[in-house]
């Protein structure tokens, strides 16, 4: 029976996407059952960082209105035989997902995965509160910045308040997924560091992903970071979040300027 | 390895191009149309179903969308009594 997990986050352009994809990837590869969801209606992007895009037939809209199958709308990865896509539409508005049919879909997914990744659009209308109602686990995906964590903050209240496990009166379990971390600048006191993020939103860390070049070039050739360079210091803080999604203990390292190349060479000219 | 690492990395930019090229011709043109595919699968199953019963469960279809050409490929699993009984009929006409 699959865990669903929605990633959201408020605010667009802070690696939801990216992170659905790599967080999906690196479970599948370790032989997870794993299907994940676009739910931004309308401006879908999940196929295109999965390197999908050429194989959309059905997407998510078809199967809420019962023109297409489950079984025929989920796209299987060409790299990983456990990991399926189910596509946002591209050309209809968010109002034809409807409620019920929503839920049909995450149940009739639950028995054959292990995980159902939710990935949420931006805002909180619509689209962002049906891809978390259902949601067992959400991930809050921010950046050290004012206006992110602002609006995680403000998910944070809706996932507390609007979803079916919060109106049944049980916790929805949430983590906090800080993307896009410059050990360098939060060094220098430039950036929000992780302890004055977690300080206000109050939520376990899940995982710290540094910036890094390899996320870019990732979805440059629309294979997840996870798949394509699994060595890569972001691919690796990925790997260690999955790894702490499914219940395991994996100590969690703050990235430090001395731990970069860059940051050791930067180190040295000061010195 | 890494020399071949570092040469692909710095293509990813045209890779992104090229691909994006590709996604866009297909959405800005009528093929982008969500009911098209939807429609031609009712209509292939309409014409089948004239001859035989198929399990709608059992069509799939996977597109492939090309640079110059897309490619449709529809799968449909066909019940073997009916597989049988051409095979019988093959034997009683040899």
């Amino acid at each position: 029976m699959a865990q669903v997990v929605v990633v959201t986050s408020g605010k667009g352009g802070v690696g939801k996407t990216t992170s659905t994809a790599a967080l999906g990837a690196a479970l599948a590869r370790e032989g997870e059952r794993v299907a994940v969801i676009d739910f931004d209606v309308g401006l879908r992007n999940l196929d295109l960082v999965m390197g999908a895009e050429r194989r959309v037939v059905f997407d998510l809209i078809h199967v809420v209105q019962g023109s297409a199958r489950l079984s025929q709308a989920l796209i299987r990865d060409k790299r990983i035989d456990t990991l399926f896509l189910l596509a946002a539409s591209q050309t209809r508005d968010k109002e034809s997902l409807s409620d019920d049919g929503v839920e049909r879909v995450i149940r009739d997914l639950r028995p054959s995965f292990d995980w159902i990744i939710c990935d949420s659009p931006a805002g909180i209308e619509r689209g962002a509160s049906l891809a978390m109602r259902h949601a067992d686990l959400a991930i809050v995906v921010a950046n050290p910045e004012v206006s992110s964590v602002r609006d995680s903050d403000r998910i944070i209240g809706l996932l507390d308040s609007t979803t079916d496990k919060a109106k049944r009166g049980e916790a929805i379990e949430k983590h906090l997924l800080l993307t896009r971390y410059d050990p360098i600048r939060a060094g220098r006191g430039e950036m929000l560091g992780v302890d004055d993020v977690l300080e206000i939103l109050c939520i376990p860390l899940l995982g710290i992903i540094p910036e890094s070049k390899d996320v870019l070039h990732a979805s440059n050739v629309g294979s997840p970071v996870t798949l394509n360079n699994p060595a890569s210091t972001a691919a690796r803080a990925y790997e260690d979040a999955a790894r702490r999604l499914k219940g395991q203990q994996v100590p969690l390292v703050v990235p430090s300027d001395k731990t970069t190349l860059f940051g050791r060479l930067l180190g040295r000219r000061a010195a | 390895m890494k020399f071949a690492n570092f040469f692909s990395r710095q293509r990813s930019a045209s890779t992104a191009h090229h691909r994006l090229q590709v996604l866009l011709m297909h959405e800005r043109s009528a093929g982008g149309n969500p009911d098209l595919i939807p429609m031609m699968r009712e209509d292939i199953l309409a014409a089948i179903g004239k001859h035989i019963t198929v399990d709608p469960e059992k069509v799939r279809l996977k597109i492939d969308r090309g640079e110059t050409v897309s490619r449709l490929e529809i799968d449909i699993e066909i019940p073997t009594p009916i597989r049988q009984t051409l095979e019988r009929r093959e034997v009683h006409l040899r």
